[in-house]
């Protein structure tokens, strides 16, 4: 028995201070997995995933605790992406039906007060005070925080307006399953 | 090219179908000129690429050819105004587009003088060098007339850069009802042949080719004869769908095949269509813009179908009524052939440049009873598969879309998809293939495109917190310096009063 | 020579760890979307099973045999097996950071993966010398990773098809395993 005992401990022993080795010499600095996520994010910091910023974001979906479709601004082109770098599947028909969305200023609602512009994180609002502001279509990641501060309710997010350009066509109807 | 391999080219030659023609509806009556409509609504987007830049206002006189929206960026062509009169509106007018979305456009209401701008006419073009027919080309608003509405001098341009040895004239037009090749052959074959020699001139090419389906005797007959005596050979191809998409043709004709996802240039062949070749002769003789093109109006449901030269901008409703006007209500209205086009919304669409053919189609020809059936499953028959021109796997890229996989739908060579139709002319379970692979690519694009927007905002964003890490550095620099200044300020006045004190108390 | 080849054949598909032994199915019905992850999964499993069995052959008969504690065969087994995947784990979150997130709980759960404490254990029972355990080992773990990877090729292609809804997702997975179980058979009486 003292045998067992002994023969056992010393396994034991010697398996563990190998993988503590082991351990050592394998170690991982952070997770690389992280900043490549925070490549993937849009960086606008919009905070509309529920996280403190893209960082903390990346964090949470390296670490799994987040859904590869939590960013709103990134739709479903960055849910994809992130989805791919995961290794997981997300249902992208899903996030379609957040339609894409885009800041408009109401002109007549406007004060020219700065505020939105101000908090703009990718500059999209051009403005001045006491002057109408106005959204730049193309750098308007539809974040909503322009929305929080208006004191007017001026800014609003609308969907994207479809063009000649944008078109293309929708996914056939789904077939009858076979019987 | 020796006799055998060109024979063995077109066995090679993948897939394919053998849609009834229906040709003779509209072959056999000559073009006529469309009488000048009230209105022209001219798109400033009838080309790929950038939309035209507008250059004239509401209420400006413009004479037949001149300038009305300039080239809006490196691919991009040109707008010329189709007739002389006065520019009535712009604004958004239901595009020929299946979206029937409204695109910015010009409408002139011509004044019934058809007056040309000052043309630049020239007795030899030949003398041109090939960069200022190019340059000409792109002037003249030209684009790919087959359909594809490529911008012409871009085309030309790019040969000359990548060095084309070959440049094949395409008379294929192996579209169902289509005959304005045909026509346009039959009756222009002089200037046609023109256009080739000044289209090979501008892009260097020593040999030139032009393929005509065996289904139009007297267009080749014609073309023969204007051909005599110049460097043009005519070639006979066999008729089939596609044989008018370009890679299939410089196969047939050359026996090269394009490499996948590849450009024809790649291989040193340049493709252009015998109306592109007959808008050059125009552009570059007689300094005419692309204003008109030849449009064939056909189907059952059409009293006189046949060809007209129609100014561009003239509304589908007019040609119809030119052409005798319906016999009944069409089931369905498509512009271009049956097979590639785009189904109308209505009559009430302008003409653009890329318009081959307007159809008034009935029940009958369409097949109504099988349209209202609903898709059936796949059955695996690889029908499909032996249609494919391009060599594809249709139905399991179309099932790899409908699980919404997309990459592995590329995987398997969406990208080299050409959306001819051939997959779901022949399927039997009537799936809609290419409207598969169209909404796929479709989303292909769009996804590109948010990934750069994703791209530009990002660095916004980081330049922006870059600056507001500046701007807080710098007032905190400022705040310091202000302390700092203040308690030296304060300092030098201690001591000063000390030094007063030390004077009082001395 | 042809002794350790038929005992290749014989431990990889005639008698397959997975569809005939049914040994190792939760990783098989867990790890079999896609064909990459499956291949990975293989791989990784396949390191385990190798290594597990020739260092369980070297203690059964250098430390539990000599010292006469063969009543503690499962127990040290588990032991070694669980240090093993401890150390594949580190392996595979060094080099493939992605890797390790895919296969996630899977990875720590090679240890409680049945087939490969059964592996060793059978060639116990089967008093195999060192190398035909090692053999084994690595035989039953390739039949593994093949059968996994043809597995996961099956589900791939049952994705983009038109399933009865009553049957979609897991219950036609189950339907297609018993199929593929169903050919390997087949092989029976081989080698």
């Amino acid at each position: 028995m003292f045998i067992a005992i002994f023969s056992l401990t010393v396994l034991g022993g010697a398996l563990g201070l190998f993988l503590g080795y082991a351990a050592r010499r394998l170690k991982v600095e952070g997770n690389p997995l992280v900043e490549e996520i925070q490549a993937i994010l849009p960086g606008s910091q919009c905070g509309q995933c529920g996280f403190p910023g893209c960082a903390g974001a990346a964090r949470a979906l390296a670490n799994g605790a987040a859904p590869a479709t939590l960013c709103p601004p990134g739709g479903r082109e960055v849910a994809a992406l992130l989805a791919a770098k995961l290794g997981v599947e997300v249902n992208l028909s899903e996030v379609k039906n957040a339609v894409p969305r885009i800041a408009e200023v109401q002109e007549d609602l406007c004060i020219g007060c700065t505020k939105c512009y101000k908090a703009c994180p990718t500059d999209a609002i051009m403005g001045a005070a006491k002057q109408i502001h106005a959204v730049f279509r193309e750098a308007c990641t539809a974040c909503g925080k322009c929305v929080e501060v208006c004191p007017t309710e001026a800014t609003r997010l609308i969907p994207v307006p479809v063009t000649l350009q944008s078109w293309y066509w929708s996914k056939p109807a789904m077939q009858g399953t076979p019987a | 090219m020796n006799p055998l391999s060109s024979l063995f080219s077109s066995f090679r030659a993948r897939g394919g179908v053998h849609p009834d023609g229906r040709k003779d509806l509209s072959a056999e009556p000559p073009i006529r000129l469309l009488p000048m409509p009230p209105l022209l609504f001219v798109p400033l987007q009838q080309h790929v690429g950038a939309p035209a830049r507008l250059s004239v206002v509401v209420g400006d006189l413009v004479l037949k050819g001149q300038l009305i929206g300039a080239s809006g960026g490196n691919i991009s062509a040109p707008v010329h105004a189709p007739s002389s009169g006065r520019v009535v509106a712009i604004g958004d007018f239901p595009s020929p587009h299946p979206s029937g979305l409204p695109s910015a456009t010009v409408t002139i209401a011509p004044d019934g003088e058809d007056r040309w701008i000052e043309a630049d006419v020239l007795d030899d073009p030949f003398s041109l060098s090939p960069e200022e027919i190019s340059a000409r080309v792109g002037a003249a608003g030209i684009v790919g007339l087959g359909g594809a509405t490529f911008p012409s001098a871009v085309k030309l341009n790019l040969s000359r850069k990548s060095g084309i040895a070959t440049l094949i004239v395409n008379g294929g037009e192996c579209e169902p009802y289509l005959t304005c090749d045909d026509r346009l052959m039959r009756e222009r074959a002089d200037g046609i042949v023109e256009g080739i020699l000044l289209i090979a001139h501008a892009a260097g090419a020593k040999e030139m080719l032009v393929g005509i389906e065996d289904n139009k005797p007297e267009a080749i007959a014609a073309m023969r004869r204007a051909a005599a005596g110049t460097k043009v050979q005519i070639r006979v191809v066999p008729a089939m769908y596609p044989m008018g998409w370009d890679k299939r043709m410089i196969q047939v004709l050359t026996g090269k095949e394009v490499p996948a996802e590849g450009r024809s240039a790649e291989i040193g062949v340049l493709v252009h269509n015998v109306a592109t070749a007959w808008a050059v002769r125009e552009a570059i003789r007689f300094g005419r813009p692309l204003v008109s093109r030849v449009v064939t109006v056909s189907g059952a449901a059409v009293a006189a179908p046949g060809n007209l030269e129609v100014p561009i901008g003239a509304l589908a409703a007019d040609l119809i009524k030119a052409c005798g006007g319906l016999l009944s209500d069409p089931a369905r209205l498509v512009l271009g052939g049956p097979m590639m086009g785009t189904q109308l919304p209505h009559l009430n669409v302008p003409m653009v440049k890329g318009s081959s053919g307007l159809l008034a189609l009935t029940g009958k020809e369409i097949g109504l009873r099988v349209a209202q059936n609903s898709p059936a499953p796949c059955i695996r028959c690889s029908s499909c598969v032996r249609a494919c021109p391009a060599g594809l796997l249709p139905l399991e890229m179309a099932a790899h879309i409908r699980a919404a996989d997309l990459s592995s739908a590329v995987g398997l060579g969406l990208k080299d998809c050409i959306g001819c139709g051939s997959c779901s002319y022949v399927c039997p379970a009537q799936i809609p293939l290419v409207h598969y692979f169209n909404y796929a690519k479709g989303e292909l694009a769009a996804l590109e495109k948010a990934k750069l927007r994703t791209d530009a905002t990002r660095k916004l964003a980081d330049s922006r917190n870059e600056r507001m890490a500046r701007v807080v550095r710098e007032r905190e620099e400022a705040a310091r310096l202000r302390v700092a200044k203040k308690a030296a300020a304060e300092a030098a006045k201690a001591a000063k009063t000390a030094a007063e004190k030390a004077e009082v108390v001395a | 020579m042809s002794e350790y080849l038929l005992l290749l054949l014989s431990t990889a598909i005639v008698n397959n760890v997975v569809l005939v032994k049914f040994l190792g199915l939760c990783p098989f019905m867990g790890i079999s979307k896609k064909v990459d992850t499956a291949v990975s999964m293989g791989l990784a499993t396949t390191f385990v099973m190798t290594l597990a069995s020739a260092s369980c052959w070297l203690l059964e008969h250098w430390l539990l045999a000599p010292l006469g504690m063969l009543y503690l065969r499962i127990l040290v087994y588990i032991l070694v097996i669980a240090v093993v995947v401890q150390f594949t784990e580190m392996v595979v979150r060094k080099t493939n950071p992605a890797l390790y997130q895919v296969l996630g709980i899977y990875l720590p759960l090679i240890t409680t993966n049945c087939a490969v404490l059964g592996i060793p254990l059978l060639t116990t029972q089967e008093k195999l010398p060192f190398v035909h355990s090692l053999l084994y080992g690595f035989g039953s773990a390739v039949g593994f990773s093949l059968v996994l990877a043809l597995f996961a090729g099956l589900r791939e292609r049952l994705a983009i098809a038109q399933v009865p809804a009553a049957f979609a997702g897991a219950p036609v997975g189950f339907i297609t395993a018993s199929l593929l179980a169903l050919a390997f058979m087949g092989f029976a009486g081989l080698a």
